[in-house]
Formats: structure tokens, sequence, C-alpha cells
């Protein structure tokens, strides 16, 4: 298991995406009953794309993520489909060789800095010890270097004296810039940052979004952003997920699924965000209702009971699960929509209710 | 529902003024000592230093900043959670600066704050029921028809059902007990409402929900709105006036038009511009890119507070603090070279 190991195994000539997941299903045991956290999710992401998965809390985005880096709980989760990275899948992977890809095909930033940096350590510690447990020759003081040259690079000042400090000498900003550096130092080809910035001040954000993006570029990286920031996944994804009770409601580029969404949730999530532009006066469109127990699941479409539109042609919304499907007319490839409601239909209520009176659009 | 707050014996009686504005306050300071370095010297942090503010029954101001502009100590001062350095309040034209706790309470009526936690906010031993009559019972009020009767109607008023009386908060989710919290400090009707990030919790689907609901009861009861939050488009969206913060001071106030289309102090564009908006999609923004992070309130940079990350620093804004004066765009803004474009 060291062939991957070697960069000329990581960097291969591999083409196609770096990673795909298909009909992921996560599943955890309680006392309250079985949660279906993620229910059959399939994506993929290329090198030098980012998909950014968005979806309220208990939408099973998370989930998704935490699952790629195989950091549940074996005992108590239940996994079944493919998370294929870099050709290999790592469902039912034993955990010593997951351990051996994590930090270092794929690394994760946390959206809470402070409590995913440990306080006792200094911060250059913390790095080092995530680059040399995956580079066992490498001695301390290169370790330091390591550190002090990726800390350089996220754009921390003084770095050869920030080093040796600790998580609450930093501010925020600088915090959330020091985890970039230690999940960057191993060069993962696949980064998974969730909810990077809710923690941050906009123009802080501003900073960090920017700096993420420096990178991809630098290290043609797949990124996969998690937030419920409909904003920032304008500002850097190239692709769109839209989840809903750990399912896909809606994929595709950016300008498919932010300027002509085509599920019914998508244009919920986009009429409820107010705007810094348009009518100030206008009221919000809010989603009806509560987002699910993922215990319970509603039957059929799982957004069908805040559906606006649910049932316009008596059915099948609350019986039967709609599949993911591409869109059939226009020039839309790779938009893909999980609804009932004929296309035709969609784009009619679309242009009439959506389109014209939305807050965002 | 709408005979709930007009009562017109009340109005009547402590009406101020024409042209008084309904709370004012001036100069309104708070230092909090922190001891640091090893002879334990005590240092203060200047979390609002002098800021001037008033507002009108009826009105919405917004509160915004980053974290630790003093937005927050600002609104706790205003309903008085906590105890000013210097500087006055007034509200209705009385002075209520150094009123203790008994003097106070009557005033509490008048004054209410709905929480940014949800979760933290409401008494979990207490029932729903109990937690919207508590501030009936501590103000001894009671009201025609019952204080059973009038908790049930506030629930409906907020979008709850009124058999939810005898559950408990952690029967409900997180927008719900918002709504709570909203019900709780409507319940003696007051004439305004200090909103700390009341919506910054939620989920987006949630947030609209609430956001509306102010909005509507705002508008319905004439109530006036302090609002403080960290998102500048919801800000937006509620208040008719903004007044935004930098390091305990306030560097910009103005109308709605006047902070979001042309901004004339250099840290609103900046603010501005650093919100992804999903209606910049596809277009070319110009954006500013604030270099650093706020400077520490217990040293804050002489002259302009802002100048560390402005762009348009020059060595007068290290020698002379810029006084808040109107500019040309209409706000009244501390800079000493404002801006008047209006914002791309």
């Amino acid at each position: 298991m060291s062939a991957p190991a070697t960069s000329a195994a990581r960097d291969g000539v591999a083409t196609g995406p770096y990673l795909q997941v298909k009909d992921l299903r996560v599943q955890f045991s309680t006392e309250d009953g079985v949660v279906k956290a993620v229910d059959g999710v399939s994506f993929s992401v290329t090198r030098g794309r980012t998909l950014g998965i968005v979806g309220e809390s208990g939408s099973g985005k998370s989930v998704t993520s935490m699952a790629i880096l195989g950091l549940h709980n074996p005992k108590r989760t239940r996994m079944s489909g493919e998370i294929i990275v870099n050709g290999r899948n790592l469902v039912g992977m034993d955990d010593e060789e997951i351990r051996k890809l994590r930090g270092r095909e794929m690394a994760m930033i946390f959206q809470d800095p402070l409590s995913a940096l440990h306080p006792f350590y200094s911060i250059g510690r913390q790095i080092i010890e995530a680059y040399r447990i995956h580079h066992p020759g490498t001695s301390k003081s290169d370790g330091r270097k390591r550190a002090i040259e990726m800390l350089d690079r996220v754009g921390i000042p003084q770095a050869t004296r920030r080093v040796d400090q600790y998580p609450h000498e930093f501010s925020g900003g600088m915090r959330q810039r020091a985890m970039i550096a230690m999940s960057l130092v191993n060069d993962p080809h696949l980064l998974i940052a969730d909810e990077p910035t809710t923690a941050l001040d906009v123009t802080v954000q501003a900073q960090i979004l920017d700096l993420l993006e420096d990178l991809q570029r630098e290290f043609n990286s797949a990124v996969i952003i998690i937030t419920h920031d409909l904003g920032v996944v304008s500002a850097v994804a190239d692709d769109v997920l839209v989840m809903y009770a750990g399912r896909v409601a809606e994929f595709g580029s950016r300008e498919q699924v932010l300027r002509g969404p085509q599920h019914p949730y998508a244009w919920g999530l986009l009429s409820s965000v107010p705007s810094l532009h348009g009518d100030a006066d206008a009221d919000l469109v809010p989603i009806k209702g509560n987002p699910p127990s993922l215990i319970n699941v509603p039957s059929g479409c799982a957004f069908h009971p805040r559906c606006r539109y649910a049932m316009l042609n008596g059915g099948p919304c609350d019986i039967e699960v709609p599949q993911l499907l591409p869109l059939l007319t226009r020039d839309e490839p790779g938009h893909t929509v999980a609804c009932h409601l004929p296309e035709r239909q969609r784009r009619a209520i679309y242009e009439q209710d959506i389109a014209s009176v939305g807050v965002a659009l | 529902m709408t005979e709930l707050v007009t009562t017109p014996s009340r109005a009547s009686t402590s009406n101020p003024a024409v042209g008084e504005p309904l709370l004012k306050v001036e100069g309104l300071t708070k230092h909090f000592p922190v001891r640091s370095g090893s002879l334990g010297r005590t240092q203060f942090v200047r979390a609002v230093d002098g800021v001037d503010l008033s507002i009108g029954a009826g009105q919405t101001l917004g509160l915004v900043g980053e974290s630790g502009c003093g937005k927050t100590t600002t609104g706790r001062m205003l309903v008085r959670l906590i105890e000013p350095t210097a500087g006055r309040i007034t509200f209705e034209g009385r002075d209520i600066t150094r009123l203790n706790r008994a003097q106070m309470r009557p005033l509490r009526r008048d004054i209410q704050i709905i929480f940014q936690d949800p979760y933290s906010s409401l008494n979990p031993r207490h029932t729903v029921g109990d937690i919207v009559a508590m501030p009936m019972d501590v103000g001894g009020i009671k009201p025609p028809g019952g204080v059973k009767k009038r908790v049930q109607e506030l629930l409906e008023l907020v979008g709850l059902n009124s058999e939810h009386y005898n559950r408990y908060p952690h029967e409900f989710s997180g927008g719900q007990r918002q709504r709570i919290g909203i019900a709780r400090a409507l319940a003696l009707k007051p004439k305004i409402i200090v909103a700390d990030e009341p919506v910054s919790a939620l989920d987006v689907s949630i947030q609209a929900q609430v956001i509306n609901l102010l909005r509507d009861l705002q508008r319905e009861f004439n109530l006036a709105f302090v609002f403080i939050a960290h998102d500048l488009a919801v800000v937006r969206h509620f208040c008719e006036r903004i007044a935004v913060m930098y390091l305990g001071k306030i560097v910009e106030i103005g109308t709605r038009a006047e902070i979001y289309d042309r901004p004339a102090h250099p840290y609103t564009r900046a603010l501005l511009s650093a919100v992804p908006d999903v209606t910049k999609l596809g277009k070319s923004t110009t954006r500013i890119r604030l270099e650093g992070d706020v400077p520490s309130p217990i040293n804050p940079p002489s002259g302009c507070r802002f100048r560390t990350r402005c762009w348009k620093a020059q060595d007068l804004c290290a020698q002379a603090e810029p006084p808040l004066t109107i500019k040309p765009n209409g706000s009244v803004a501390a800079c000493h070279f404002p801006e008047s474009a209006p914002l791309v």
C-alpha cells in the first residue's frame, strides 16, 4: 500500500474526476431510530474545479464530507455506496489505509478553527506533526522549515515568529489561515472546506475566499466547499449541489443553479435570502415549515410538505421519491433536478412566479 | 390581534414632545477593565467610545459592524443591561442613565430586548407559558382577561400554536424558540425593541420567516427597533437608517439609500464590497479587499481608527480624529477623505 504514496502514482496521468461519490448512503442507529443522514447521493469533482454543496442544517452536507474522509465511527455508522478517490473505493476500506490517505491525498478545513486546533500545542508543532506523519523520514528542522513556508504561503505575517505561537495568540482570520496551512502541508489533491468562513467577519471572509481560490489555482486541487451561504457559493464554486434531507435536489453549474434554478427548494432558498440589491421593502418569500427530521423523512419527495407546488398535478409527490434526472429541453448539459413537476411546467412557474418577484433574482 | 398594543391610555399619557426622539444617547462609552502584563497593570478595552444615536417612535435603526466593534455592548447599554462608563441615555426626554433597578422597572415595559441565541436565552426549566408571562409577573401587570389569555394571544401573534402553552423550550426548533423570545419581548407592549442578531443563528429559510414576522410586528404596532446584526443584507431589508461601527465608534450613519448606494466612509464601502452576493454573479464588480485584522480595542490607532487598514489614509488621518460631519452623499460620516461616487 506504499505505492500511492509515491508522487508518480499520486499525480499520475489520471484524467476524469478525482473524487467520485456513487449512491452514498450513511445511516446512524440511535435510540430514537435510524437516522438516514445521507440517502443515495452521487456526484464527482475534477481537479481544478470547486464544487459547492448547499443546504440547511440537517441536509446531510457535513455528513457527506465526513464520510469522504472516513471520519465516521464504524461501530455506529452504516455506510453503503462508493467513494472513489483517485481510483480507489474508500467505502469498506481498512481504517489504517484511510488514515494514510487522510491528510495526504485529501484534507479538510473545519468551520471553527478554535476547536479544530489543539490549544496546548504551538501552531508550528501541529503543522509539523501533520507533515511528518506522511513524510516519516523528515527531520524536525525540515518540518519546521516546511511549516514556516506554509504559514508564509497562506499570508501569515512574520511566519518565523508566529510558528511558535499558540492558537489563542492568533485572531480568528489568522487561525483559519493556519488551519488552511495545516491542511495543505502535504499538497492534498482533494480539499474539503466545511463552512470555512461562517465564523468569520465579512472582510476576513473575503480574504479567506480569495486565498482558497489562489491556492486551488496553484495546487490544481479538487475542492468541495460546504456552506449554507448562497453568496459564498456564487463567489467561489464552479458547480453547485443542492441537498435536502440527505438527497440531492439539484445539481448544475453555478450559473445553471443560481441563475436558472429548477427545484422548488432552490427557488425557496434563493427568494428567502435578503440581498444588497433590489427592492428592500419587498417581503422575503420564506419556505414554510421546518426542515424534516431525518428519522422520519417525509414519504415521496422529502420536500413535498414544504413545497408550494407539490401535488399540483395530483401526485405523485407524496408517494414516489423523484429521481435526479437531466433536463430535456434547452441546452443545459449537466443540469440535473429531482422533481416530479414536468419540466415545461417548472419553467413556466419559474418565469411567472419566481424570476419576476424573487428578492435575490 | 390588532387590539393587542393599541391601548390608547398609555400612548397618550407618556407621549414625548413633538420632535423629541424616543431614545437618544450622547457620548455613550464603555471601557472594560482588563488586567494584563506581569505588573498587573489595569488596561481598558474601549468597547464603545463615544457613541451618539437617536431613534424616533416607530423608526428602525440598524447597527452594523464586525465582531468587536461594540455593537452588542451598545445595544446592551441601551436597555441598561450593561452600565455605561460615561454618556447619557434619554428615553422620552427623561435621563435614564443613572436610574437604579427599581426605578428602571417601570421603563422595562417600554424597552425590550431580543437575544441572538434562542437556546441560551430561554430557561429550559420553564414552560413556554411561564417564559412569556414572566415580564408581566415581574412588572406586576394584570392584562384584561388574565395572563394566560394574553400569553396565548402573544403566541398566536408570533405564529405559534396557543396550545403550546405548557410545553418546554427543548420541544421547539431554533426558529420557534426565537418566536418565543419575540413573544416575551412583546408581552408588555414595548415602544422600542433592541434586537441583537435576532436571526443569525437560524437557517436561511427560517431566517426569512422571522424577518418577515419582525417586519409585520414593527409596522402593525409602530415599534421602534434597534436592529443589531453583522449581516448587511438583513439590515438593509429591515432598517430605514443604518449606523456603521468600527472599533467602538460610529464611522457613518445615514439612510438606507445613503449607506448602501453611495456610502461616504471607506470602511462602509469595504464592508459592502466584501459581501458575496448572489446577484453579483456574472457581473464585474470592483472589489475592495481590506488587509489584516481589526486592531486591538485596548490600544486603538491614533487619529482615525480605521486608518491602519484604509487605502486612502494620509498623514492627517494619524494626527487628527475625523469628526462626524455631513458628507456630499447626505450621510454623516467620520472621514477626512470621504467618497461620493455611487457604489458599483
